[in-house]
């Protein structure tokens, strides 16, 4: 022991270690040693250099100019990368960013959203860009392997991103906001090295997928350095929001529009709730204990605060509570935390709450006076035109990051609402006629002019042609005929065609898919304000429409339709049921018999470009 | 360092890198020979304890970490200013709430015993074990930064022995009691919260108690340490035997003092209860000079702390830690200057 006793201190300072692995190179000392591992602990070893070589080539290094900068990483091949607000922000519209080949890549902003402390970026030149996948972040445990890839202290030079490599530490943890964003929820904390310039970096698992982006960490007195803590936004937080940042969106987080504390007894129960909120109005009350939000359990204040966090503001997530021993289960949709204008006011970096100085973020905050490779030192970057590759890319409007982007998404999804399985149901008159789940028979015609519906109660019949809000007809449904006219006009219209209808990202396809765990799949999202109504529009990978929600007003319940599943038998795009509900009641269930899709002029092949040079009328709005 | 003693290191560090690229690969393939780290920590996080106390101002926290040391609920932490609270909340792994009791301290090691009137509950073998050998890859699971609320589990960091020293360390401009060996580590566990957390091998066995923090002596730097389960060991008998109160050393000292001439300031004679902190004199070329301080400056806080006399001056002086900024704010003609004096220098040492 003594002879091999090491220093008293720790002292392994860099040129000693490599003076040492030198020397001991030199004199072969390294193989003989080598031989003494087993081959399975060697072959483990080289594939974690693999793994840290692949993750390598998707780190990506941002430059912002004096501003600093961080780090992102790329999640697809068109080169969409995942990084931090804080990074971004003070960048604005355009940046560079560079990857570990070497190479500057023009990027532009996509979507942000400030209180997740997330941005999205886009690099151009490229449709082959390496990308990492992300995991499933909820199987991530304690103890796990992990490691962050990015640009500490703004070292990448030469592009090429820093390894560092540690256990996950927690899971689960909560992190408080400044003022009202930059709020980490559910995040991951690591020992691996998190340091300043590490924001906004991929957080890799032992396989190399991403299981959260790095963010924040805990600094106290020894300056802001990292001390063994640091903390990333968990990839099933970022997959909730990743539909929205593609569509260019200034998105917010959730609230439930009511607070809850912790009682006496140690229950989690409502301690305020607001008379206007969706969940006051699906009958969530004063002092009903909490039991589980969006599919998790819910037993402390901070697990609450935690599920929240990870939620877009607009879905609609099941709620279970208990009153007087009674267990209630309700569909919630959730309020935004900021309103558009707070939100533009934050991007604008306009003054806001300092952040706390314990737990501030890591941000994209180089050494001061140091200017990264290729940023020119450019004066006000927001004066500054964009480069010419970006300018084609990017358009401004009010509550979105970058406007192009939506367009961008609504077409995809045009595409796929036009593919093969829609497109037989473009004829002029649609009928479907069929039995409620009461038995009794019911017939629906749509057609531009009106849509009707025949029901054991009588006949109910909307025009058009004209505003759909005056009338929410069938009396009771919230308006089911205007929300299967918008539906059959978005179908053989286009998106681009109908009222404004924008990209509004993405959402649980099927409110019961959250009984199987907390991250059902997720559908394409439209919204529409057409002829006075709103509609959201849900749509799942294959292009089927699943699921439409229709507002007369954004006072009242919208009207609910759920799609079932096609049938052979029935043309294609049509449902074999319509289930609709509006507020706390269910309308009914329509169970589709029977359905024609017919009209003098449109046959099957007729593209829809022909339908609309045969007559049709053109939406009131005008393209969105 | 010599080349005679580079070259006896230079095994010593050929066996250690093999042995970190092996324990790398441990942990990626999922070690081997006991559970995996994730079952060690999830097992050893049962026996570590999330205390809340007094505290939460003036940068002094109202939390720490415990371990449970006994079925019967005998915990085992850090003496500290959090223990000295009416109601010590200690939170198990489950998210089981306990009140704690002060069984004892042990001034010597500041350690302290408390007691929560729990029974069969999971707790860590304190046995008077040989010291593990330096390179011995550790897990330290610790309530750092309070991160962790209730049901949370407790952090968790990876680290190596890096030396078994005897330590050496102050808080402040105190120093700290005890001088036996201590585990030095290669990871940041010197955090607030994180004293009294538990520092295991990869089987789960204890390894040592993650100490308060405290800086080197010689040098300043923050430590990052354990001490050994031999003492903690010797610290629970001791404790529960009531002996280790009696064999304390006299509570940790102020070193003798600091004196301001070494800034350059001269205070007035202290000859009054109270005297009026006045500048008598500034030595030239002190930082006292190049801060700008002139005589009859009256000195009216140290650090922002207001100090309404001599002996405050020269008491808040001695807390500011040798290498930590000293600001002065003084008086002069009716208005307010602060003038910072640079860090301030190494106290004399007599030892």
């Amino acid at each position: 022991m003594p002879r091999f006793a090491p220093p008293a201190v720790p002292s392994c300072g860099r040129p000693h270690c490599s003076f040492a692995l030198a020397a001991v190179l030199a004199a072969g000392a390294w193989p003989a040693a080598a031989e003494e591992v087993s081959p399975a602990v060697l072959a483990a070893e080289q594939r974690r250099i693999e793994t840290i070589r692949r993750a390598s080539e998707t780190a990506v290094a941002i430059f912002a100019g004096e501003a600093g900068g961080g780090s992102g990483v790329l999640v697809s091949p068109d080169g969409y990368a995942l990084t931090n607000f804080h990074v971004v922000q003070p960048a604005g519209i355009a940046m560079q960013c560079g990857l570990a080949d070497g190479r500057l890549y023009d990027a532009v902003l996509v979507g942000l959203d400030p209180t997740g402390d997330v941005a999205l970026v886009k690099l151009l030149g490229r449709d082959d860009f390496p990308w990492a996948e992300l995991a499933d972040s909820d199987e991530v445990q304690v103890g796990d392997f992990c490691f962050a890839a990015g640009n500490p202290f703004l070292l990448a030079t030469d592009l090429k991103p820093s390894i560092s490599a540690g256990i996950v530490s927690g899971v689960r943890r909560y992190q408080f906001p400044a003022g009202t964003i930059l709020e980490y929820t559910d995040c991951l904390q690591v020992d691996a090295a998190i340091n300043p310039g590490n924001s906004g970096g991929g957080l890799f698992d032992a396989q190399g997928r991403v299981i959260g982006v790095n963010g924040r960490a805990s600094f106290e007195k020894r300056g802001r350095v990292n001390v063994g803590v640091g903390y990333a936004i968990s990839a099933n937080q970022l997959r909730h929001f990743l539909g929205m940042l593609r569509g260019g969106r200034l998105v917010d987080h959730a609230t439930l529009g009511a607070t809850v504390a912790t009682s006496a007894d140690g229950l989690v129960v409502v301690s305020d709730i607001l008379e206007s909120s969706d969940a006051w109005k699906r009958g969530l009350r004063y002092d009903d204990e909490i039991v589980a939000l969006a599919g998790r359990p819910v037993r402390t204040v901070n697990a609450f605060k935690n599920v929240l966090g990870t939620l877009p503001a607009g879905w609609r997530v099941p709620l279970i509570y208990r009153r007087g021993g009674r267990r209630e289960e309700i569909l919630v949709r959730l309020a935004g935390v900021h309103t558009a204008a707070e939100l533009a006011r934050i991007v604008a970096g306009q003054p806001r709450d300092q952040p706390d100085k314990q737990q501030r973020p890591a941000p994209g905050d180089g050494p001061p006076g140091r200017t990264p490779p290729g940023e020119p030192s450019a004066g006000d970057d927001r004066d500054r035109a964009l480069p010419a590759a970006v300018k084609p890319l990017y358009e401004q409007r009010r509550g979105y990051a970058n406007h192009h982007f939506n367009v961008v998404e609504r077409d995809r999804v045009a595409r796929l609402l036009a593919g093969e399985g829609q497109r037989a149901a473009a004829g002029g008159r649609w009928t479907f006629s069929g039995r409620l789940a009461t038995g009794e028979a019911f017939r629906i015609e749509l057609s531009d002019n009106e849509g009707s519906i025949d029901l054991p109660t009588g006949t109910t019949r909307v025009d058009a042609t004209g505003e759909l809000d005056a009338n929410p007809s069938p009396p009771g449904s919230g308006g089911m005929l205007a929300a299967l006219l918008v539906w059959r006009r978005l179908l053989r219209e286009g998106p681009a065609a109908v009222g404004r209808t924008g990209y509004w990202g993405t959402a649980p396809l099927d409110p019961a898919a959250w009984r199987d765990g907390p991250n059902p799949p997720l559908g394409d999202v439209l919204e529409s304000a057409v002829a006075g109504v709103e509609a959201f529009v849900t749509i799942d990978g294959t292009g089927a429409v699943r699921h439409v929600e229709l507002w007369t007003s954004p006072e009242n319940d919208p009207c609910e339709i759920r799609f079932g599943p096609p049938a052979d038998d029935l043309p294609r795009g049509v449902p074999t049921s319509l289930e609709v509900r509006h507020g706390n009641t269910l309308f009914g269930i329509f169970r589709i018999e029977r359905a024609s899709v017919s009209d003098r002029a449109d046959t099957l092949e007729t593209p829809r470009d022909g339908v609309r040079a045969d007559g049709d009328r053109g939406p009131p709005g005008g393209g969105g | 360092m010599n080349p005679d003693a580079r070259a006896a290191l230079r095994p010593w560090r050929a066996r250690s890198a093999v042995m970190v690229a092996t324990a790398w690969c441990a942990l990626a393939v999922g070690g081997a020979v006991h559970g995996t780290p994730q079952e060690t920590i999830a097992t050893a996080a049962r026996k570590v304890v999330k205390i809340h106390g007094a505290g939460g101002v003036r940068g002094l926290e109202a939390y720490q970490t415990g371990i449970l040391v006994s079925a019967q609920g005998h915990i085992l932490t850090v003496m500290s200013t959090v223990l000295d609270a009416d109601e010590i909340d200690c939170v198990l792994d489950d998210g089981r709430r306990y009140r704690g009791t002060v069984v004892g301290v042990d001034p010597s090691r500041e350690l302290a015993l408390l007691q929560i009137d729990g029974e069969e509950l999971p707790a860590f073998a304190l046995e008077a074990t040989e010291p593990v050998a330096v390179g011995t890859r550790v897990l330290a699971l610790s309530n750092l930064f309070g991160v962790a609320i209730g049901d949370e589990r407790v952090s968790a960091q990876h680290g190596v022995v890096a030396a078994l020293v005897p330590l050496d360390a102050r808080r402040g401009a105190y120093e700290v009691p005890y001088r036996g060996n201590v585990y030095l580590l290669d990871c940041t566990t010197s955090n607030p919260g994180a004293p009294g957390g538990a520092l295991v091998d990869f089987s789960g066995r204890l390894v040592g108690l993650l100490g308060k923090e405290l800086r080197a002596a010689e040098t300043g730097v923050w430590l990052n340490y354990a001490v050994p389960t031999g003492e903690l060991a010797a610290s629970y008998a001791a404790i529960r035997s009531g002996t280790a109160a009696m064999a304390a050393p006299v509570p940790a000292a102020q070193t003798a003092g600091f004196d301001p001439a070494t800034l350059g300031v001269v205070l007035v004679p202290d000859l009054l209860d109270r005297t009026p902190p006045f500048i008598e004199t500034i030595l030239p070329d002190s930082p006292a000079a190049r801060a700008g301080l002139r005589p009859d400056d009256l000195v009216i806080a140290v650090g922002g702390m207001t100090v309404a006399s001599r002996a405050a001056v020269q008491r808040a002086l001695a807390t500011i830690a040798a290498g930590d900024p000293v600001r002065l704010s003084v008086v002069r003609s009716g208005a307010i200057f602060e003038c910072d004096l640079g860090p301030r220098p190494e106290p004399r040492r007599n030892r």
